[in-house]
């Protein structure tokens, strides 16, 4: 067996935060190697190193034998190494076909040779059955399009060596079904495919080894055939933990559908336009009532986002109506929601959730912070004695109310929002959106509690996650949204990832609610 | 008034936008904001009215303009790309440094604090400023002046570099998008320290064409020249056939007050304001939307 | 190795903390100066003798002192005004515009009272339209960032290009002494000189108007760690989809900011209008609003960081005139645009620098 990739001791360090300290890997020539983790976890910073993008700052990296620590980008393509990133590195106002050939650009005398860089990609594209129009924009592409754009980059430049970093996370499941159609021709035709992830389903599914990563370094290989979910989960956390998959929920319907008759949140023929169409959420009504949560599945980018920041206030809605309790709040404003007793875990906390320059105690109190004033100034001693509870509720780490929220891990930062939104203040309606996501997974379970309890104590939850396993462990009903329509709705019970799969892709349209 | 005469001068006046702006378009499609063109044009004219001053030549002038256009691009260039210092605090501080450097080296090699002796520049015997009547003569008489005619050329060239070669691809990468450019192995770096040291080379040319005009640096000579071709620039969408056409509009709106001074149809300063209006209009996309190089201003790793 | 956190306490930690802030700033004096010495040597002159004239002109003695009190007046004003927006996100360039406007707002309501209104009531009612006049010039660019979330940088700049050619008009035509380029004498409103009170400074145009800078500064900096106004504002300026979360309007901060930015650098107009001259002049603010955005960036956005970089900066202004019988006075120009360049150069790296050996300590 040749190695294809080997990396030794790697230390990576950006500013005050450690990437990667003692990092390995170990990927043969012609395998498919998962490297799996925990958001955090360093598996990207290595393989971008791998790929020439940084040097580490100490220890040894080789390709085909060969030294090749602190190699750049260039050298890196020109070796046949390639990375495909987890966000799309394409320029939306060029054409697919310039986007390809950028940086190796076919001329013809002094000027670059438009029509031979289209023909190169058109035929790459008919030898791998990845199909685009090369003259088209990339901004005009779908998510799924773009993911392949991405790949015939990588293999436009030669790559024998394939880096996919968490590849399937906007894509719906066929098009995951295809994506491993073609890495595994790939490896048949003498390729070598790692394959970053923290989906062990895909793991068990695809690869052939397996190298795990905690803390910046990496703690196991293994190989696939006889490995379990719970041993690499086991690996990734450093402790048992246990798998959000296996919660079973029936007991606890059982008393849901006894209790819950009050409507909290009602959505009725909601339309939310965006910046790519008019009807990101498109017609869109439901109700959410107290004491049960709504899980809200779908692939991303299916007008999630928008019909969230619509009903928190964070956009403008086309038309329907958003009804809090009684009260028609569709015009309100963020603070008047929040008011009226509506708390919003949001999607993305370092954007939104928190302000990462600011202490612990200052992000403990956004969107409280006229409740923590007298007249123009705050009144410091009360937020300083508010981030003091909550820090010990949630057992932030470090439990020092100045810490910025920069220097928190991604389950800390998590927990400052949390324990603002759900202790902070009275609220009746919950939006909790990727509660979970980057998250290790002792906070998960902890998160995971904390919703059930806020449910259990009648409020209402609108859940939506990505992450179908956790939508199935959470929710007392499932919707899944495609096309920004919620295109079903089912109690738990009659929910599964077979039953929902082809509601997620499409294969199933027509608005067929089933009663819950 | 004769067109002749109107479209003479408008494109007299046009010259040195035509050449700074350039520069502009250069710098700001890979991403570098240009506040800085006031500054590297005064620069240039200094170097420029030095280099015809001593040589005797007005070609070695031009030549030095460039060198000094280039010279203050590569101070901004070092503390932009390499240092990673904003772009507008550096804009500022090279526009106050080109005043004061060009002030004091005024004083250094002439003993003047306001302007230089007289030096050579491109003449034709029967151009003169303000000679309307002359019609055809006076037209090749500006036409005599070859940086005229280069700086028609100009813009036409950076189109031509931004959509027909190699380069230009890569700069629209870096301008819009760096970490993907860098993705794939183009050096953002280079690409911008290039595009930067342009817009100096186009800039300081747009100097020296005022100084050689001129046949004299005269202290803050560019007068407020470097942020009219910055308002084209922006007024043209950062689309070098429109910003020619922007440098032409606001060159023709400049002769046209010079034309009716007399007949004080509109206060001169009301005619001043007209591009600086017109960039506000366009930038707020009350007509039309208006986009900027997506990475614009923005420093990367 | 394997127990780094064991030797990290060792280290004093005010040490550290003092060192952060400082030794970026200093590492980028210490640059400058050494440019300054270049420059001397090139005229042939000794730095050490071009430095002692400069601080004897200037701290040296009373008068020297005045005018560098009366210059950093100024600059303190339009300094804060470009923090202040710097802190909300935004880039003010405008501050010079703003000065201008605000100056001859305070010369018109000046000229328009009737002489011997008491100074009590003359010099407030200057003073707010002074800064009336700073917030109109930045209303254009308020609102069309908050409207149409048009850049700041690019309105500011062409606003200060069309105030000026309108100031330009208004003192040519309306309101002008014949043969010159400023309005008549104000009748009311005139802010007494510090040589009034400490005779020592007589001659120098230092006035009262300073205590108000000092003021503006407390109060901006009260206003911005302190109120709710200021976490709002801070949040804006850091991450304005969390502030959008947090339920503050983006928009509407922008603007208000913008506004009381534009106040700030229309209230330095004051200094020269009321302090000194007693009448609008034409370029009087020329360069002091583009210097504020040194001074924002030297002092860091801090107010009280503002003031001390008001001084620096007016102290290389008033030096100029100190040494100009050894070399040019454009060469402190020079200077100051060196300072800026490397502040704005060497303060990220050095703190780069600094980061990456405390992360290699971790």
């Amino acid at each position: 067996m040749s190695i294809a990739l080997r990396a030794t001791g790697v230390r990576k360090v950006f500013g005050d935060c450690v990437a990667n300290r003692n990092a390995s890997l170990e990927v043969a020539a012609g395998e498919i190697h998962a490297v799996v983790g925990e958001n955090g976890a360093g598996k990207s910073t290595l393989m971008r190193m791998i790929a020439g993008m940084y040097a580490p700052d100490a220890g040894r990296l080789e390709v085909n034998g060969r030294d090749v620590t602190g190699w750049s980008t260039r050298e890196a393509i020109a070796a046949g190494v390639g990375m495909v990133h987890q966000h799309f590195m394409l320029i939306p106002t060029l054409t697919v076909a310039e986007n390809l050939v950028l940086g190796q650009e076919p001329r013809a005398g002094m000027q670059f040779d438009r029509a031979g860089a289209e023909a190169a990609v058109r035929a790459l594209c008919d030898r791998t059955g990845l199909v685009v129009d090369p003259a088209r924009r990339v901004a005009d592409l779908t998510v799924g399009e773009l993911q392949r754009v991405e790949i015939l980059k990588v293999l436009f430049r030669g790559a024998k060596i394939l880096i996919l970093d968490e590849p399937t996370a906007v894509l719906s499941p066929p098009e995951v079904t295809e994506l491993w159609k073609v890495l595994r021709s790939l490896v048949k035709s003498g390729g070598t495919v790692v394959l970053i992830t923290h989906k062990l389903d895909e793991v068990i599914e695809v690869s052939q080894r397996i190298t795990v990563m905690r803390a910046g370094e990496t703690v196991g290989h293994m190989e696939t055939a006889g490995a379990t979910p719970a041993a690499i989960a086991r690996m990734m956390v450093g402790r048992e933990v246990k798998l959000v998959g296996d919660e079973r929920t029936a007991g606890r319907m059982a008393q849901a559908a006894g209790t819950a008759e009050h409507t909290a949140l009602s959505v009725r023929s909601l339309t939310v336009a965006s910046s790519r169409r008019p009807n990101e959420v498109d017609q869109l009504s439901f109700d959410v009532r107290a004491g049960e949560i709504l899980g809200i599945a779908g692939v991303e980018g299916n007008g999630q986002t928008e019909l969230i920041e619509a009903i928190a206030g964070l956009r403008p809605v086309a038309s329907g109506s958003v009804r809090l309790g009684d009260t028609d709040i569709t015009a309100w404003t963020v603070r008047q929601r929040a008011d009226a007793g509506l708390s919003h875990i949001p999607e993305d906390r370092h954007r939104r959730g928190l302000v990462l320059e600011y202490s612990i105690a200052d992000d403990l109190i956004l969107g409280l912070q006229h409740r923590f004033s007298r007249g123009l100034a705050l009144v410091r001693d009360r937020i300083g004695r508010n981030a003091e509870e909550r820090i010990a509720q949630f057992d932030v780490r470090p439990a020092t109310a100045a810490t910025p929220a920069r220097a928190l891990s991604g389950g800390n930062q998590q927990k400052v929002v949390i324990a603002r939104e759900l202790r902070g203040r009275e609220f009746s309606v919950l939006l909790a959106v990727q509660p979970t996501r980057g998250v290790d997974v002792g906070a998960i379970e902890f998160i995971h509690a904390q919703l059930r309890a806020a449910r259990d104590a009648g409020k209402a939850i609108l859940l939506v996650s990505a992450d179908l396993v956790e939508v199935l462990a959470l929710a007392d009903r499932v919707g899944v949204m495609y096309g920004g329509k919620l295109v079903v709705t089912l109690p738990r019970a009659e929910a599964s990832a077979q039953v929902l799969g082809p509601w997620m892709t499409g294969a199933m349209t027509g608005g067929a609610h089933v009663a819950s | 008034m004769s067109i002749l005469a109107f479209l003479i001068q408008t494109l007299r006046i046009a010259t040195p936008y035509l050449f700074a702006a350039s520069g502009g378009v250069l710098s700001e499609r890979a991403g570098v904001i240009a506040l800085t063109l006031e500054g590297w044009m005064l620069t240039g004219a200094f170097c420029a009215a030095l280099g015809s001053f001593y040589s005797g030549s007005p070609w070695l002038g031009v030549l030095a303009g460039v060198g000094g256009g280039v010279l203050a691009a590569a101070l901004h260039a070092l503390a932009t790309i390499r240092y990673r210092a904003d772009q507008v605090v550096l804009g500022i501080a090279i526009n106050l440094m080109s005043v004061g450097i060009t002030r004091f080296f005024l004083r250094l090699a002439f003993d003047s604090s306001s302007n230089s002796p007289r030096v050579p520049g491109f003449d034709w015997a029967g151009a003169t400023e303000g000679n309307t009547t002359a019609g055809l003569g006076s037209l090749l008489a500006s036409f005599s002046n070859p940086l005229v005619l280069v700086a028609l050329l100009s813009l036409p060239t950076v189109w031509w570099i931004l959509y027909r070669t190699p380069y230009g691809l890569r700069l629209r990468a870096v301008g819009e998008k760096p970490e993907a450019a860098a993705s794939v192995g183009v050096s953002v770096a280079r690409v911008r320290w290039l595009a930067v040291l342009g817009a100096g080379a186009f800039a300081g040319m747009g100097g020296a064409y005022l100084a050689l005009e001129q046949h004299q640096f005269t202290d803050s000579m560019t007068a407020g020249r470097g942020f009219i071709a910055l308002a084209a620039v922006i007024f043209g969408q950062w689309e070098p056939k429109r910003v020619a056409l922007a440098c032409l509009l606001f060159a023709a709106a400049e002769t046209f007050q010079i034309r009716l001074q007399g007949l004080q149809l509109l206060p001169s300063q009301f005619v001043e304001m007209i591009p600086y209006v017109l960039t506000i209009i366009a930038v707020a996309g009350i007509v039309g939307r208006s986009r900027q190089p997506a990475a614009l201003g923005r420093v990367t790793e | 190795m394997s127990h780094p956190e064991v030797s990290a306490p060792a280290r004093d930690p005010w040490v550290q903390r003092l060192m952060e802030p400082l030794l970026p700033p200093l590492t980028a004096l210490l640059i400058a100066a050494v440019v300054g010495d270049l420059l001397i040597l090139s005229f042939g002159q000794s730095p050490r003798e071009v430095y002692r004239l400069l601080v004897d002109g200037t701290w040296g003695n009373a008068y020297g002192f005045g005018q560098v009190l009366y210059k950093a007046t100024t600059l303190a004003c339009t300094g804060l005004a470009v923090a202040l927006g710097i802190r909300a996100g935004m880039f003010n360039i405008g501050a010079e515009g703003q000065l201008a406007l605000g100056g001859f707002a305070a010369a018109l309501v000046g000229l328009g009272l009737p002489a011997g209104t008491p100074a009590v009531l003359a010099i407030p009612l200057c003073v707010l339209a002074a800064g009336a006049g700073g917030s109109l010039a930045a209303t254009v660019p308020g609102a069309l960032k908050a409207r149409y979330g048009a850049s700041e940088v690019i309105v500011t700049i062409m606003m200060n290009f069309i105030v000026a050619a309108l100031l330009n008009w208004l003192v040519a035509t309306k309101v002008n002494v014949a043969e010159s380029l400023h309005t008549p004498e104000i009748h009311a409103g005139a802010v007494p000189r510090l040589a009034e009170v400490f005779p020592a400074f007589h001659g120098s145009a230092a006035n009262f108007t300073i205590l108000v800078a000092i003021g503006l500064a407390v109060l901006v900096w009260w206003f911005l760690f302190r109120t709710r106004a200021g976490y709002e504002l801070r949040a804006v300026g850091l991450q304005p989809d969390a502030a959008e979360y947090g339920g503050v309007n983006v928009g509407r901060t922008w603007w208000r900011t913008l506004l009381l930015s534009g106040a700030l650098a229309g209230l330095g107009g004051i200094n020269y209008v009321l302090g000194y001259k007693q009448y609008y002049e034409e370029g009087f603010a020329a360069g002091a609003g583009y210097l504020g955005i040194a001074v924002a960036l030297v002092g860091r956005n801090h107010p009280a960081g503002v003031l001390v970089a008001s001084l620096l900066f007016a102290t290389l202004s008033q030096g100029a005139l100190a040494v100009n019988a050894l070399v040019p006075k454009q060469m402190l120009d020079v200077l100051t645009a060196v300072v800026i360049i490397a502040v704005a150069t060497a303060v990220p790296e050095v703190q780069r620098l600094l980061r990456s050996l405390r992360g290699r300590q971790a």
